[in-house]
């Protein structure tokens, strides 16, 4: 036992004898380890029957915590089903979009991400033989009309979820849509197949639930295409660069002219951001909007409630930046937590050890009654380290919440960033309905001093003309399209300031009654051995 | 020594609760001072004597003494006292800035007084005259003695280590079966040498757990401070009941932060202390472990050369020689020394079996008390905490509704 090279087995030694050490009292089975993903580590945690009630605030529990002593186990039971149980309603705590009281409680939309399945994609050009993908079986269960089943499963791909993804971001401007997960390439090369497959599958879970927990969005059918379409997934607009490039040379004269279907401009087009690629004209002009709007150069009409709105922008990028600025301290915290676990877990194995060496070795008596207070000192050492543990997975369960509401102020600034691509659509043809204008004025004038008129002139005034009223056409549309976006942010600030309130109260509450709950526990454990030792306070040395 | 009687050998009474009548002798370690500057800095205590002992002068004495005054009283009675277990010192420091940290110093003057303490109540080591110079002298006197010290007393490291290294040898070479005829080697003193050596290894473990505790306490605390500070700055950006939420909890953790340096320092001072001491101990242990391998060895040399000298007697006895007389003399001043070399390690086995005893009743008792602080101070923790988390909830539940 000289035992200092050898620390790191003695560690993971210390770890297994822990786990194998014979308490005198049965101990709650804290096995969870403390990093371990939440949704995963809940399958080890007791719990009794589920309150009816889960997604209200718990009045319950609330009693019990009034109620004089050991409230704790009360308290638990009612917070874990609360968290760790699967998410019946849309109402579930880990995203957003769960109301404290649901909308209509009888909708149901589960979905469970599983079984990664290697599979073959068949070349189709040049490079012979096929590259492999990963499909994840996913598997919903539901009651929403929208979807022609109840129970159904389908295979998809990490690609799909991107697919997913960017439609969703585009039918749902101004939405506090959640992100995606990563596509993490350094991650996949560098993590253990295994490793890196169960931490996509989880991500990904995760992300389609909470896409399922957002009121509008579940009901979109690019979700539900996603969820329920056999087969490859029909939500494809081309992605090949080559084509969009082309595609946006194309576009230009039918952007000025308005030559789609019927002449009329697609309000689809307009409705959307200038991508890279496809809008060569729209994304040149737009920019020399925006440049001329910096310089502040055309004062758009479109700007009365900007200050309120900036304000409301400072507040959230505020409050973003404490919450990182917690969370990383939440992060410290829970490693310090971790961390005087394990000292004390390894303390109490060093007296374990003393206590056999000295019961071995007794010669006298005192030594007997040194070893039985030992051992009582060495168990409660790793009693209160499991609970360490426990406290510590708990912890880590609720701060999760401001690690997950960092994501959901990403999905908010997008959501402003499409308000403001919006506004500049609408500012970049407002301005050029104003040089049309004055170009017309122009020519008419020119034209008015000839008499009989000059037939090249008068032609160009009427193309002049034609493509004012398309671009009037395309203004209109949007500023409709800004006008939704708006109201979408609105709706949906609304909901997150609700949202944001219930669950930080909700992690609070959580956080605190952990933190006392385990406290009460330890100083049980600690007050018996102080009496059991109170003997030796009379004798002071 | 001296010619009092002492009331029992073993039963003594608390040095600190005295009795009009009854011999007492009662010491304590006070007000550490810096003095001096730079690198000629140290600490000096105040030592008070409180007795009604004859040899000492006066009821009370108050004397100034700095560190390496306890060092010689230790040597000193290391020297005189073999085969008694003398209390440990509290070692050097090592580390420069920490050598005048208000912790390092409480510390110190808390393992000297307790140091001081042991002697004093030790039956036989009480009697000692260093001690009584060591309480009574004056500084210059006490100067004096320690400048003599360095050289004659003191042995090398070298050679403790020699002996260390022999005695460990020999409890390995019991463990493997060899034996070599120049130790000691009964069986229940085998026992007790590689109880000894064992006991060691693990208290030593022990102990660095239950420092590295202490720091895990500390930097709990001040993660637990960070925490509330940040998550007060968060309450700032509300100005609702969310907020007012958040800096109640930011304040509660840099409350409850506090409470965890505190019993940080508690642990230190009333767990971790008692278990560096009980090292400490043991090593003291093995200090006389070597002190009677010495005296064995010494003891198996003159016999031997007794013997010798016996052989070249009878040769001269029988020679009729004229260095007869001379050997005999020789003879006569060996088999004196001889006598004395094996009182000396009689006493030495004597009195270790008594100190054994002793060691193992004061360790259980020392360790019970050190035991009992652990379990109350975290108890004492671990409530504070509870009711400070429960004393939010009312007020969450009013933000909630």
């Amino acid at each position: 036992m000289m035992g200092y090279e050898n620390q790191e087995s003695h560690l993971y030694a210390s770890k297994e004898e822990m786990e194998s050490l014979v308490l005198d009292d049965d101990s709650p089975n804290g096995t969870a380890h403390p990093f371990s993903d939440p949704l995963s580590s809940s399958s080890s945690l007791p719990f009794a029957e589920i309150p009816t009630d889960q997604s209200q605030t718990p009045n319950s529990s609330f009693n019990s915590i009034l109620e004089p002593p050991s409230y704790a186990e009360a308290i638990f039971r009612s917070f874990d089903a609360d968290h760790s149980f699967p998410q019946l309603n849309g109402a579930h705590d880990h995203s957003i979009a769960s109301p404290s009281s649901p909308p209509s409680s009888d909708d149901f939309l589960t979905i469970t991400v599983s079984d990664p399945q290697k599979e073959q994609e068949l070349s189709n050009s040049l490079v012979p033989g096929g590259t492999a993908y990963v499909t994840y079986l996913i598997t919903t269960r539901t009651n929403l009309p929208e979807f022609d089943g109840t129970e159904f499963s389908v295979r998809r791909r990490f690609r799909d979820v991107v697919t997913l993804s960017d439609r969703l971001a585009e039918s749902y401007r101004g939405f506090f849509i959640p992100l995606r997960p990563d596509k993490s390439v350094v991650e996949s090369q560098v993590m253990q197949k295994q490793e890196f497959l169960e931490q996509r599958r989880a991500a990904l879970e995760k992300y389609l639930r909470r896409l399922a927990a957002h009121p509008v969005i579940r009901r979109s059918e690019e979700l539900r295409m996603f969820l329920e379409a056999n087969g490859k997934l029909p939500l494809v607009r081309t992605t090949d660069v080559g084509s969009r490039m082309l595609d946006g040379a194309v576009q230009l004269p039918k952007q000025i002219f308005g030559e789609t279907a019927g002449g009329m401009v697609d309000a689809n087009e307009v409705a959307q951001p200038a991508k890279g690629g496809r809008d060569l004209l729209r994304i040149f002009r737009e920019l020399k909007q925006s440049v001329s709007n910096d310089w502040g150069g055309v004062k758009p009409p479109v700007v009365e409630e900007d200050k309120e709105l900036l304000e409301k922008k400072q507040k959230l990028h505020d409050f973003e930046q404490q919450l990182s600025n917690v969370s990383q301290q939440a992060e410290a915290l829970v490693k310090a937590q971790q961390d005087i676990g394990e000292t004390m877990g390894q303390m109490g194995l060093a007296f374990v050890k003393l206590t056999k060496f000295e019961t071995e070795r007794a010669v006298y008596d005192s030594q007997r009654t040194r070893a039985a207070d030992m051992k009582n000192v060495a168990t409660a050492s790793v009693k209160a380290s499991r609970l360490y543990r426990e406290l510590n997975a708990q912890t880590v369960k609720h701060l999760d919440k401001l690690h997950e509401y960092l994501g959901v102020m990403l999905s908010v600034n997008n959501a402003f960033s499409d308000r403001s691509s919006a506004l500049l659509t609408v500012q970049t043809l407002l301005s050029e309905l104003s040089s049309l204008n004055s170009r017309i004025e122009k020519l008419e004038a020119a034209a008015s001093k000839i008499f009989g008129g000059d037939r090249s002139r008068i032609r160009k005034i009427e193309e002049l003309k034609e493509t004012h009223r398309v671009t009037e056409d395309a203004k209109s549309s949007a500023v409709r399209e800004y006008e939704r976006i708006k109201e979408n942010n609105k709706n949906e600030l609304e909901r997150f300031e609700k949202e944001r309130h219930d669950d930080f109260l909700g992690m609070l509450r959580g956080f605190i009654v952990n933190q006392a709950g385990y406290a009460e526990k330890m100083a049980n454990v600690w007050k018996t051995v102080a009496e059991e030792t109170s003997g030796y306070a009379k004798h002071g040395s | 020594m001296n010619t009092m009687q002492r009331s029992g050998s073993g039963s003594l009474q608390s040095p600190r609760s005295p009795s009009s009548q009854a011999p007492f002798l009662s010491v304590s370690v006070t007000d550490p001072a810096k003095m001096g500057n730079g690198v000629q800095a140290y600490i000096s205590y105040k030592v008070i004597t409180k007795t009604n002992l004859p040899e000492y002068e006066g009821n009370e004495k108050i004397v100034i003494r700095r560190y390496s005054d306890f060092v010689w009283l230790h040597d000193r009675l290391f020297e005189k006292y073999k085969g008694i277990f003398i209390p440990p010192l509290p070692e050097k420091s090592t580390v420069e800035k920490f050598r005048f940290s208000a912790e390092f110093i409480e510390m110190r003057r808390q393992a000297l007084d307790v140091f001081v303490n042991r002697i004093a109540s030790h039956h036989e080591l009480r009697q000692s005259d260093d001690l009584r110079i060591f309480l009574q002298a004056d500084e210059q006197t006490m100067d004096r003695a320690r400048f003599q010290e360095t050289g004659i007393f003191k042995k090398k490291p070298a050679d403790l280590i020699q002996i260390f290294k022999d005695v460990q040898s020999k409890v390995s070479d019991v463990v493997l079966g060899k034996e070599k005829p120049v130790e000691e080697s009964t069986p229940e003193y085998e026992k007790m040498k590689s109880y000894i050596f064992e006991l060691e290894d693990h208290l030593a473990e022990a102990q660095k757990h239950a420092y590295r505790l202490v720091k895990r306490h500390r930097e709990l605390g001040e993660s637990l401070s960070e925490f509330g500070k940040a998550v007060k700055l968060l309450g700032t950006c509300d100005d609702d009941a969310l907020g007012k939420a958040f800096s109640e909890l930011g304040a509660k953790s840099e409350i409850i932060s506090i409470k965890l340096q505190k019993e940080a320092h508690h642990l230190l001072m009333n767990f971790e202390e008692p278990l560096k001491d009980y090292v400490r101990a043991v090593q003291s242990i093995k200090a006389t472990i070597a002190e009677r391998a010495i005296a064995f060895k010494k003891q198996c040399e003159l016999a031997e050369t007794i013997k010798f000298k016996e052989i070249d007697l009878n040769k001269y006895r029988l020679t009729r020689s004229e260095k007869l007389a001379e050997a005999e003399r020789e003879y006569e001043m060996l088999k004196a020394e001889g006598e004395e070399t094996s009182r000396r390690f009689d006493t030495i086995v004597r009195l270790m079996n008594e100190e054994i005893v002793r060691f193992q009743e004061q360790k259980t008792s020392d360790m019970g008390l050190a035991f009992h602080e652990f379990a109350k101070g975290q108890a004492r923790l671990s409530n504070g905490i509870a009711d400070a988390w429960r004393s939010l909830l009312p007020k969450l539940e009013a933000h909630s509704s």
